[in-house]
């Protein structure tokens, strides 16, 4: 009897054991961004920015070329290695404290340029690496390290929605939000990553993926209860969809 | 090619086009902006790339993305524009990238003004950003100067793969000499395998970072860039003396500063004094055996800078007070005159025999 493979490990992520919490969604997320360099044949074409949080040892997991940038400044970085070698493949992996938070300012810019990249952006409402403070997403209501009665909008302000808020800029050429809480929506995510990749290898200009993600550890959930809360609490202020896509026009 | 008469921050902008560099990355910031309107025009022409960063700190920031291809890449600002990219410079520097910034400095501290000044002479040699650390710094005093030394900054930048500053202030920015560049020839890029490409078949992926997670190989880590510095320090130290061997007294200055303490000596030497000059080049590492070299046969130092006095904390160190040092200095954009400067060395000297 000859066995058949029926599962294989993505060439797209090297043999390191990850560091990331029990119940993370960033192994799920990694496996998605691994597979779809594997399966669009660009790995040896890519060069991965990591970013500052709980993802600034993805250098490590990714089986491409990588550089490690400061906090925020991913998108900065990446339009420098972009801007050298236009016909290879720039991504940046960002988290939400990264991206919405220290790094907003590279990364409206990097979009309002069209920089011909793609931004991971994985948002888990919550600053994971330093210990669960608040982050610009994090949900009005929401009890982190930093907002133990709850974030109250009238003194710590309000949620940022990153993937509305680019949508609106010129550069941006595809913008989509997913979510990781079951397996229909993982799917829809790696499609979303590969409409990314595809959209930068048309050189049409600036995509993201926004994907909503789960932080067991600083939520204070069991992993099963944190998927149901991206489902029960940050899809419905996150709605997930396509926000822009300039082949189609418009904006959601 | 024949003189040509160019604007400071124009020259360093050609110097470096002349070196080889085709991408900056920068934003405008006064008195160095002349330099980054000249690349918008002239890296085009050589097929480079200018890009108008949203700030200081996602300009070096590109500069970091592209450095790790392996090009040569610059930016530049001026003081205040200067501090912010000092956090990106602590990362090329634990991440190994070469690249240049110039820093054209200006008063401070704070929003200061646009005046020239020195004062920012314990940023760029003391580290300035987080981390132990330090920059080669070259400090020019002409424009002709400043086209040798921008291609000595890009090939220290390349040659231990580190960042370097070019160390200008207002005046030399804003100033116009007649200079002489020569022919412009076509340089092959520098093949580096360390360059985060893309591996294109080349073996196993390439990883630039400045984590270190572990203490132990951060301590290693660290002794290794520390080992690297006093390379630098044994190989690449610059500077000029001018008639040191007979000197009572010898001033020190560097860039624009040391262009008018020369007039200031010149005259003193006509009026029967024994005044030499050391003006140091690289101002790290800093010249110390001119220093070592005359510290017990003369009678004295006098330091003169833009500045509250900065640098001459390392000729004190230089001289390891064998030989008493003063300083003079004008802060706040304010440019010392010749005759200023003469005042000091007479004083110095005990006046003159009439």
């Amino acid at each position: 009897m000859t066995m058949k493979t029926v599962f294989e490990k993505t060439t797209g992520l090297t043999d390191n054991q990850t560091h990331y919490c029990p119940g993370c969604t960033h192994g799920i997320i990694h496996r998605m961004v691994g597979e779809v360099l594997e399966e669009m044949g660009i790995l040896e074409d890519t060069v991965g920015v990591a970013s500052v949080g709980c993802s600034v040892l993805s250098y490590e997991y990714f089986n491409c070329d990588m550089t490690q940038a400061a906090h925020g400044r991913a998108p900065a970085v990446a339009t420098g290695i972009k801007r050298v070698l236009p016909d290879r493949f720039v991504f940046t992996y960002q988290g939400d404290g990264d991206l919405a938070s220290i790094g907003i300012a590279e990364a409206v810019h990097a979009a309002a340029r069209g920089e011909n990249i793609t931004v991971i952006f994985v948002n888990n409402a919550i600053y994971g690496m330093t210990g669960g403070q608040m982050a610009p997403t994090t949900l009005v209501g929401q009890k982190t390290a930093t907002t133990p009665f709850g974030r109250d909008g009238s003194i710590q302000g309000l949620p940022i929605r990153v993937s509305e808020m680019l949508s609106t800029l010129d550069g941006t050429a595809y913008i989509e939000r997913v979510s990781t809480h079951d397996v229909p929506n993982i799917v829809k995510a790696k499609k979303a990553i590969r409409k990314a990749f595809e959209t930068q290898k048309q050189g049409l200009g600036f995509s993201m993926v926004e994907i909503l993600s789960s932080c067991p550890t600083n939520w204070g959930l069991d992993p099963n209860e944190s998927l149901d809360w991206i489902k029960d609490n940050m899809v419905p202020a996150y709605p997930l969809g396509v926000y822009k896509d300039s082949q189609k026009g418009g904006v959601r | 090619m024949g003189k040509v008469l160019m604007k400071g921050n124009e020259v360093i902008a050609e110097a470096a086009v002349h070196a080889g560099c085709k991408y900056f990355f920068g934003y405008p910031i006064t008195p160095q902006s002349e330099l980054v309107a000249y690349m918008v025009r002239r890296l085009p022409e050589v097929g480079g790339l200018f890009l108008q960063a949203e700030s200081e700190v996602a300009a070096i920031n590109m500069v970091y993305g592209a450095a790790g291809t392996g090009v040569r890449v610059m930016t530049s600002s001026s003081s205040p524009g200067f501090s912010l990219k000092q956090e990106g410079i602590s990362y090329l520097v634990g991440a190994e990238l070469p690249a240049l910034i110039v820093n054209v400095v200006r008063g401070g501290p704070g929003l200061g003004n646009i005046q020239p000044a020195q004062s920012d002479y314990f940023q760029v040699t003391k580290g300035g950003g987080h981390g132990d650390y330090h920059t080669p710094v070259l400090a020019p005093s002409t424009l002709q100067e400043i086209i040798d030394l921008t291609e000595a900054a890009f090939d220290i930048a390349d040659q231990y793969r580190t960042p370097v500053i070019l160390l200008g202030d207002g005046m030399l920015g804003q100033m116009m000499e007649p200079v002489e560049f020569k022919e412009l020839t076509e340089r092959d890029p520098e093949q580096k395998e360390w360059a985060t490409t893309g591996t294109r078949g080349d073996g196993k992926p390439r990883i630039i970072s400045s984590l270190e997670l572990n203490a132990d190989a951060l301590e290693k880590r660290n002794e290794l860039l520390q080992e690297k510095f006093a390379m630098i320090k044994q190989n690449e130290v610059r500077y000029d003396t001018f008639e040191t061997e007979d000197a009572d007294y010898i001033v020190t200055a560097y860039g624009t500063a040391a262009r008018i303490a020369m007039n200031a000596i010149n005259k003193a030497r006509k009026d029967g004094l024994k005044i030499g000059m050391i003006r140091p080049i690289t101002l790290w590492p800093f010249p110390e055996q001119p220093f070592i070299e005359t510290r017990d046969r003369v009678k004295g130092y006098l330091s003169v800078e833009m500045s509250a006095g900065q640098m001459v904390e390392d000729v004190r160190l230089a001289v390891e007070g064998r030989a008493p040092v003063s300083f003079f200095g004008r802060t706040g954009g304010v440019v010392p005159t010749q005759e200023e400067i003469y005042d000091q060395i007479i004083k110095l000297a005990g006046g003159v025999e009439v």
